[in-house]
């Protein structure tokens, strides 16, 4: 198997992940294309650990997946405290920050 | 747990018949979860979003099998399948999102967001073909079991485990501070 196969597999996912974060309006569906990029960044890891035959890029992978929870965890807070405070969580009308 | 390969386990190196089973296995994954993966990111109902973002992680676990990576596969379908999904799901019951299609998910400008994706992929294609350009994996590679990866962690990186720890710690306290109700 080429290793090749599995890195082109990861970059198509990672971008159809940033693509959602671009485009999406809804927080939690933003949050969802995060966690697509990260299961990207894993393939990586396994792929390269398979590769090299070391066992450092599962081990890294497994500490993406436990940062990836926490993640997620504070994110959702995040959203539903902008939801409970405006009741939308469209992500273009959280622009208080802009001058 | 040290059976999920049993075909790579049986013979210390892969036969050529076995390796093309394999293969076609992962192209077939690969399709479905690149498939449910443009579905997530297009899809005009939140809740089928969560759903194929189910189908996603379920072929990276598989992914991870066909790898070898036994532990990382158990722990993706525990962690993202098993808990990520329904933190999902209680965030888009608890934001009230509609039942059915919604029509305002999109900016308007999709076609930068296309743009941005498009142009990323080129250019990392480009730099994978020009780095790896026909490198296999290792015919006689290993399964790298559980056992190795509890000594990997308890010896060698111990102090990023204990980061992790911590940080997760954090992140707890921080979500329940941030979600509370006073």
């Amino acid at each position: 198997m080429f290793l090749n196969q599995f890195l082109l597999f990861s970059a198509l996912l990672f971008c159809i992940g940033v693509y959602g974060v671009l485009t999406r309006k809804n927080g939690v569906l933003v949050l969802m294309s995060i966690e697509l990029i990260l299961n990207a960044v894993n393939v990586n890891m396994v792929a390269f650990g398979a590769f090299n035959d070391d066992i450092s890029g599962q081990v890294f992978a497994l500490f993406i997946i436990a940062v990836a929870a926490a993640e997620v965890g504070v994110g959702l807070a995040i959203v539903l405290l902008i939801y409970r405070n405006r009741r939308s969580i469209d992500v273009s009308e959280a622009d208080l920050l802009q001058g | 747990m040290s059976g999920i390969l049993v075909l790579a386990q049986e013979t210390t190196s892969l036969t050529s018949t076995e390796e093309w089973v394999i293969n076609g296995f992962f192209y077939v994954v690969a399709l479905v979860a690149l498939v449910a993966a443009v579905r997530m990111v297009t899809t005009s109902n939140v809740v089928h979003a969560a759903l194929y973002l189910l189908v996603v992680l379920a072929s990276v676990a598989a992914i991870y099998v066909i790898l070898g990576a036994e532990f990382a596969a158990a722990t993706q379908v525990l962690v993202y399948v098993g808990a990520i999904m329904v933190l999902l799901l209680f965030g888009v019951m608890l934001t009230r999102a509609k039942i059915g299609a919604e029509d305002d998910l999109d900016h308007e400008q999709r076609w930068i967001g296309a743009l941005v994706a498009t142009s990323l992929f080129a250019v990392m294609a480009y730099s994978l073909v020009e780095a790896f350009d026909d490198q296999t994996l290792p015919v006689d590679r290993q399964v790298q079991g559980t056992q190795q990866v509890a000594d990997s962690i308890f010896s060698t990186y111990i102090v990023p485990f204990e980061a992790i720890s911590l940080l997760l710690l954090a992140a707890l306290i921080g979500a329940v501070v941030v979600a509370r109700r006073d």
